[in-house]
């Protein structure tokens, strides 16, 4: 009986043996892959930067949407991909699990002593905190969150509540239903401040349209952002805009099915519908990222806070795809520019939105 | 009497004999695939065992990730061991992580002498009463306990995540900013950071919950062998109507033995926010734990002290996986390895299976000719 089963190990071991032999054969690239795993580092330093030194190390976690998630974490890795290209740094990348990963990874990156450690998520705050103050040498940065007050600490904060509220004007615009759908992630303040702006945008430019708010509890599920999406366009919302991150794929999938609009989030995603995306609200990550890398290289890392906003085109608008008419791109840069010129404050919370006038303009 | 004793290890020896088999075999496939991926596996392994085992902290910290794999694979393996299979781990580790959390605020003036205790108590609690309801409905109604256990598990899921958001936010009870983490546990009522006993363990966060995991294995082996309990419940799992038939109830012991093991899942969460977190985030997934005790009790063969061995090594993949992707090789090759080894352990069961389906497909055979 367990001589059978040896037999079905050994059996299933020449199979995986093959398996593996051929996809050696038809990459000849790894071929030695023993010279480049022992010593990476080695053939960069004195190829690509002129001083033989050692070239820096840049660690980034990510949550637990991992790499691939078409949004926040892609963006962010994106931005270090531009870092070790201008500046031929090394990145590394550690992907967490679960919320109980967070404290490990930072330890495990600040183990390694590398130049900066990126916690992408403001889900790493408190374990960041707590191991800032155990390295106080080690260079952290957070993404998405602020008031950590450690010396060591650079915070990147965003204000997507402007952003929103440009894509919520075009929105508001666009409309031929007057009602508009939001898919938010999940009930938190960040996607708070995404909901609270975007209304705002609506109600400045269209005070009868009626946005229909809908929270997928998910950052990941596709299937119910679909679902969501579909809801919200039988009760005749014409244009959906959605700040859940994988859930979007959902909505933008349904826009093509049904034909509806969808504005896409953090990244310009209308490649994913073309026809359909009608412009994305942009959060520019990778800037963040890439500003603060840069800082470490220059030797003017600094602490605290650093925001982008409308001014320093940290978030803004994109429409790659070219589906909105220049009516609409000049109402939201007449309001972009009132923003940057700081005629009227955009809410971010539902208190400010209730306390709100649309400003004229 | 020494017979028996032979005998004993006898079993004891063919029972290991074939999940190290398993683990060496997954190893050399594991392989092939890092090497697929263009990287050393030399190397790799060495990354894997050396960043898990290397340094007292880093052992520290495979001891945490065992932690919870201890709690969550001796819940499956309790239920298993009834004939149940309870899917349904990963919302009881919810729902303790909610109780816990719970208790710590309302009861966030009692002494650390006690608080702990109530905490633990509390979560065990928690993940009792989510177990409950699929073995309640089991035992009286016989609706099937695979397909409940795993819906309970998002209704625990999005109760954690309300509750979360408006019931135990620092914003409604301690008048902060909105936050997407529950309010915190009081220090006094946190477990101690080994690290604080020995300054070896360094920045590695492994706390007294290891203790109690290894003490709730033992005591749970002490249940399933050597008391009535057990007996009964081990029973049921053998075959309940013959069990039936010598008077021991299968409704009973389905219920008792589904709420035992919800008890320990929900002990394991609150292990993890006394010992770990000190609050709970709004989540939107599974925190895994539960999923990983299945293969966890699998591969230790349901036996506590099976289990004990299991935990380990998966916390040793867990853990060194982080060294391995920092030296540029995938996380998803742990994956592989663990899904391999889980493959081989089912692997088992086919082989002791086989001669039965042999004498089917020989027997149908045999008719054929026969009808020819």
């Amino acid at each position: 009986m367990s001589k059978k089963a040896v037999a079905l190990m050994l059996v299933l071991l020449l199979v995986g043996m093959m398996f593996a032999g051929c996809a050696q054969k038809e990459e000849p690239a790894p071929a030695a892959p023993e010279a480049t795993t022992e010593e990476p580092t080695a053939p960069e330093a004195t190829t690509e930067t002129p001083e033989p030194a050692e070239p820096m190390v840049m660690g980034m976690i990510t949550d637990t949407g991992g790499l691939g998630d078409q949004s926040f974490n892609d963006s962010a890795w994106l931005g270090l991909e531009k870092v070790e290209q201008d500046f031929g740094i090394e990145r590394q990348v550690l992907e967490s699990q679960s919320a109980d990963d967070y404290m490990p990874n930072l330890v495990s990156f600040a183990e390694e002593q590398v130049n900066l450690i990126y916690g992408v998520g403001f889900l790493f705050d408190e374990s960041m905190k707590t191991v800032a103050d155990k390295f106080p040498d080690q260079k952290f940065a957070i993404i998405d969150s602020s008031g950590l007050e450690k010396d060591n600490v650079a915070e990147i904060v965003f204000a997507e509540n402007e952003g929103s509220f440009l894509v919520g004007v075009i929105a508001g615009l666009k409309t031929e239903t007057n009602v508009i759908g939001f898919i938010g992630g999940m009930k938190f303040p960040l996607i708070e401040k995404f909901e609270y702006g975007f209304k705002a945008g609506v109600k400045s430019v269209n005070p009868d349209a009626e946005v229909i708010v809908n929270y997928a509890d998910s950052f990941e599920d596709s299937a119910k952002g679909k679902e969501i999406a579909l809801v919200q366009h039988q009760a005749g919302a014409d244009v959906i805009f959605h700040a859940a991150g994988g859930v979007g794929a959902g909505l933008i999938e349904a826009a093509k099915e049904e034909g509806f609009w969808a504005i896409g989030v953090d990244q310009d995603q209308s490649h994913l519908a073309p026809e359909n995306v009608l412009c994305s609200m942009m959060k520019r990550v990778d800037v963040g990222v890439y500003k603060v890398a840069q800082s470490v290289i220059d030797g003017t890392f600094e602490s605290g806070t650093i925001v982008f906003d409308a001014k320093n085109d940290g978030v803004g608008y994109s429409d790659l795809a070219g589906n909105l008419t220049d009516d609409l791109k000049a109402a939201a840069d007449k309001y972009l520019e009132a923003i940057k010129a700081g005629t009227f404050a955009v809410p971010a919370t539902e208190a400010e939105f209730d306390a709100f006038v649309a400003p004229a303009l | 009497m020494q017979m028996q004793r032979e005998s004993k290890i006898k079993i004891a020896i063919d029972n290991i004999k074939f999940p190290l088999l398993a683990i060496v075999f997954s190893f050399i496939i594991g392989a092939f695939f890092i090497i697929w991926t263009g990287n050393n596996p030399g190397v790799a392994y060495v990354e894997l065992f050396s960043g898990s085992l290397g340094t007292v902290s880093r052992f520290g910290e495979t001891m945490l990730k065992t932690t919870p794999l201890i709690f969550t694979g001796l819940a499956v393996g309790f239920g298993y061991r009834c004939g149940l299979f309870n899917i349904g781990v990963e919302g009881q580790y919810i729902l303790g992580t909610v109780f816990t959390i719970s208790a710590g605020w309302i009861f966030r003036d009692l002494p650390g002498s006690i608080l702990p205790v109530v905490l633990l108590i509390a979560g065990a609690l928690g993940g009792a009463i989510w177990a409950f309801i699929p073995g309640i409905l089991k035992a009286k109604r016989g609706v099937n306990e695979v397909i409940i256990t795993i819906m309970l598990n998002y209704t625990a899921l999005y109760i954690a995540n309300y509750v979360v958001r408006a019931v135990l936010n620092p914003s409604i009870l301690q008048g902060t900013e909105k936050k997407a983490y529950s309010v915190m546990i009081p220090e006094q009522g946190r477990l101690t950071m080994l690290t604080e006993i020995m300054p070896s363990f360094g920045y590695s966060s492994v706390n007294t919950g290891i203790f109690i995991a290894i003490i709730m294995a033992i005591i749970t082996w002490f249940i399933l062998f050597k008391t009535t309990l057990g007996y009964e419940v081990r029973s049921v799992g053998f075959n309940p109507y013959a069990s039936e038939y010598g008077g021991i109830s299968i409704a009973k012991n389905i219920t008792l033995a589904m709420v035992i093991s919800g008890a320990l899942a929900g002990l394991a969460g609150a292990v993890m926010i006394t010992g770990l977190t000190y609050k709970v985030d709004m989540a939107s997934g599974m925190p895994g734990y539960g999923f990983d005790g299945i293969a966890v009790a699998l591969v230790g063969k349901n036996h506590p002290i099976g289990i004990l061995a299991s935990a380990f090594l998966f916390g040793i993949l867990k853990n060194g996986e982080r060294k391995m992707q920092i030296a540029g090789i995938p996380k998803e090759v742990i994956g592989i390895i663990q899904s391999i080894i889980i493959i081989f352990i089912a692997a088992e069961a086919i082989g002791s299976y086989w001669p039965a389906i042999k004498r089917k497909l020989t027997g149908k055979k045999e008719e054929e000719v026969k009808a020819s």
